[in-house]
């Protein structure tokens, strides 16, 4: 009795997917689906093909590209993490971006903060200074930057930590890099939260820092986010800036991008090809490890971003 | 009396306190900013007027005499040509490729107002590139373009018989190839974008246009491109100047670093190459200076171009 009056919706809603469905089958979706999954081939087969040939031995990989390996050769892996150094390489862009990040963000919200909801005298000119530097291509700065980069370096002291060839001098050089887009991003953020709360704070006889930190920057954790993924992916994929700060005497130094770059252009012919792909598979597959779980949020971040 | 020095003095100290915050909070970003964003911009105007070469230790001053230079160097105006076809092309084909998916993931389902099965997935694979260095994607293309039967694209061609294609040494082809690259990583992040954009548009908006009898050309060409302007003017001036700030892909990928013979280089190596490689700072930085005003001109003929009424929803 009980089964019986509880199929009846069931079976309704069945046939009404089916008719849904069969709807959706009609020859317009067949066309769509046809024109994207030619897209989601062209996404997906380059990558894949890269990864099958990142197992192949070197005469397979010169023989006919679509084949597959005979046996799949894990030690063009190994070979690529030891010998051509893309351990090395991932373990310098995890500390570049990793201190670049979070130091744009430190630096990022404090002054986007201030800019934000202070008034004083200049703050306005201060907030279009740093707002003026997302129109200018990075080009132009690029030979000063060196000569920059390269002074700072004989500064007493601190000068071998932030000079030419450091992680220091690239640090600090990606977070004033990201710091107009941040700026920019987070004091738009940071003027419309409520001031109520912070209002009563500074009642109860909270300090200025205090707020921002206790108050302020929990409230603007969605903007945060956001904007730590833009910062992240950027100063990850950066190859350009390292290119001209980290010489060829530091390939200690040399992040991932730089690293793999010179794999395949400076390597000739009696390149380790198999290699080669071994270590391009390992510079995809955790970004796009990375990406399939936060894709929500990335997808998010990087659009939000783009619009504002 | 005593009140009212106390009362003052209280607010002596708040705005003395206030100060001290500001100033402790911007100076750290604003210093930094200012010795490696500002300064470096600036200096690179007066870099471009002297004949520096980096080992001289005091750069003479030339005037304009780089950009009377730049005037009659062939490889430069080849690079700016090829940036301007960049500038035209690149934007077309994402735009239009990614305004067509995204248009199909959003309406294309059994009725107009419903997405397609599968969007999000096709959403998810679709950004893929979007999260790959450049660099790492022009070495990936490399391997993919290889001109005998061991790259990707040649090895089906030769099994057919055909001959294989200089994706990347052939010089009436390499810049396509460029181009093909470029689109290819673009377009999954216009496509998220524009199907935020066509989220927003209210689904009432379909349904009567449907009801009126409008077909999907109709729908596409009269409800969504209009409310999604804003968002494909974004795009636009971004795919823009992406166009103009070429680099990686073309001095990664390609024979010679913007080869085969010059065939496919652009601004940006060249500016590299006069500054790193031939040590002409003077030089390469009037070429940035050119670069500059390029990019200039381009977002302010974009906004002005695209300037329209504004739909309200």
């Amino acid at each position: 009795m009980t089964s019986q009056a509880g199929s009846q919706p069931v079976a309704l809603a069945r046939s009404a997917a089916r008719e849904r469905r069969r709807r959706v089958l009609g020859p317009l979706a067949g066309l769509s689906h046809a024109a994207l999954l030619v897209w989601t081939a062209l996404v997906v087969v380059p990558i894949a093909w890269t990864f099958l040939a990142s197992v192949k031995t070197e005469d397979e990989i010169f023989g006919s590209a679509w084949s597959l390996p005979a046996v799949p050769r894990w030690d063009n892996w190994a070979r690529a993490w030891e010998q051509a150094h893309v351990g090395r390489y991932m373990l310098n862009s995890v500390v570049v971006v990793g201190l670049g990040t979070a130091g744009t963000m430190l630096l990022g919200s404090m002054a986007a903060y201030v800019l934000a909801r202070y008034r004083f005298r200049g703050d306005r000119a201060v907030y279009l200074l740093f707002v003026s530097g997302l129109a200018f291509p990075v080009y132009l700065a690029l030979t000063p930057l060196f000569f920059v980069v390269r002074t700072m370096g004989s500064l007493p002291v601190i000068g071998p930590l932030i000079g030419l060839d450091s992680y220091g001098g690239l640090v600090l050089v990606y977070i004033a890099y990201s710091l107009p887009f941040t700026v920019f991003f987070l004091s738009a953020f940071f003027r419309t939260l409520p001031g109520a709360v912070a209002e009563a704070a500074f009642v109860d006889g909270a300090s200025h820092a205090r707020v921002f930190f206790q108050i302020m920057l929990p409230l603007a954790r969605p903007g945060i986010v956001s904007i730590t993924i833009f910062n992240v992916l950027g100063q990850w994929n950066q190859y350009q800036i390292p290119l001209v700060l980290l010489s060829g005497q530091s390939k200690d130094k040399w992040v991932l991008t730089q690293g793999i770059a010179d794999i395949s252009t400076a390597a000739g012919y009696d390149a380790d090809w198999a290699a080669l792909f071994a270590a391009l598979s390992m510079a995809i597959l955790p970004m796009l490890v990375v990406y399939t779980i936060f894709q929500r949020q990335i997808q998010a971040g990087l659009t939000a971003g783009a619009l504002k | 009396m005593a009140d009212r020095t106390r009362r003052s003095l209280t607010a002596n100290r708040a705005a003395f306190t206030r100060a001290r915050f500001i100033i402790g909070f911007l100076a750290a970003p604003v210093l930094l900013y200012l010795i490696y964003v500002i300064s470096p911009y600036a200096q690179a105007f007066s870099i471009a007027m002297t004949d520096w070469r980096g080992v001289s230790a005091a750069p003479g001053f030339v005037g304009l005499a780089n950009f009377q230079r730049l005037l009659g160097d062939g490889v430069f105006w080849t690079a700016v040509r090829h940036n301007g076809l960049l500038l035209v092309l690149m934007p077309i084909g994402t735009l239009v490729i990614a305004l067509f998916f995204a248009f199909l993931l959003n309406a294309g389902g059994s009725t107009a107002a419903s997405g397609v099965f599968g969007a999000r997935f096709y959403r998810v694979v679709f950004f893929f590139p979007q999260v790959l260095a450049v660099a790492i994607v022009a070495v990936l293309f490399q391997q993919v373009f290889r001109p005998d039967e061991s790259g990707m694209l040649n090895a089906p061609l030769i099994a057919l018989g055909l001959e294989p294609v200089g994706f990347l040494s052939d010089p009436g082809v390499a810049l396509w190839s460029i181009l093909g690259v470029l689109i290819w990583q673009a377009v999954g992040f216009y496509v998220v974008l524009f199907s935020a954009g066509m989220a927003s548009i209210p689904r009432e908006l379909y349904e009567a246009a449907e009801i009126d009898g409008a077909g999907r050309g109709r729908l596409f060409f009269r409800v969504t491109l209009p409310l999604l302007w804003d968002t494909v003017q974004v795009g636009w001036i971004y795919l823009g100047i992406a166009a103009l700030d070429v680099f990686a892909i073309v001095w990664v990928m390609t024979a010679e670093h913007g080869g085969p013979d010059h065939a496919t280089t652009v601004m940006a190596a060249e500016i590299y190459r006069n500054a790193f490689q031939y040590f002409k700072f003077g030089y390469a930085s009037a070429m940035g200076v050119v670069l500059f005003f390029f990019t200039v001109a381009f977002a302010a003929v974009a906004l002005r171009l695209s300037r329209r009424e504004r739909v309200e929803f």
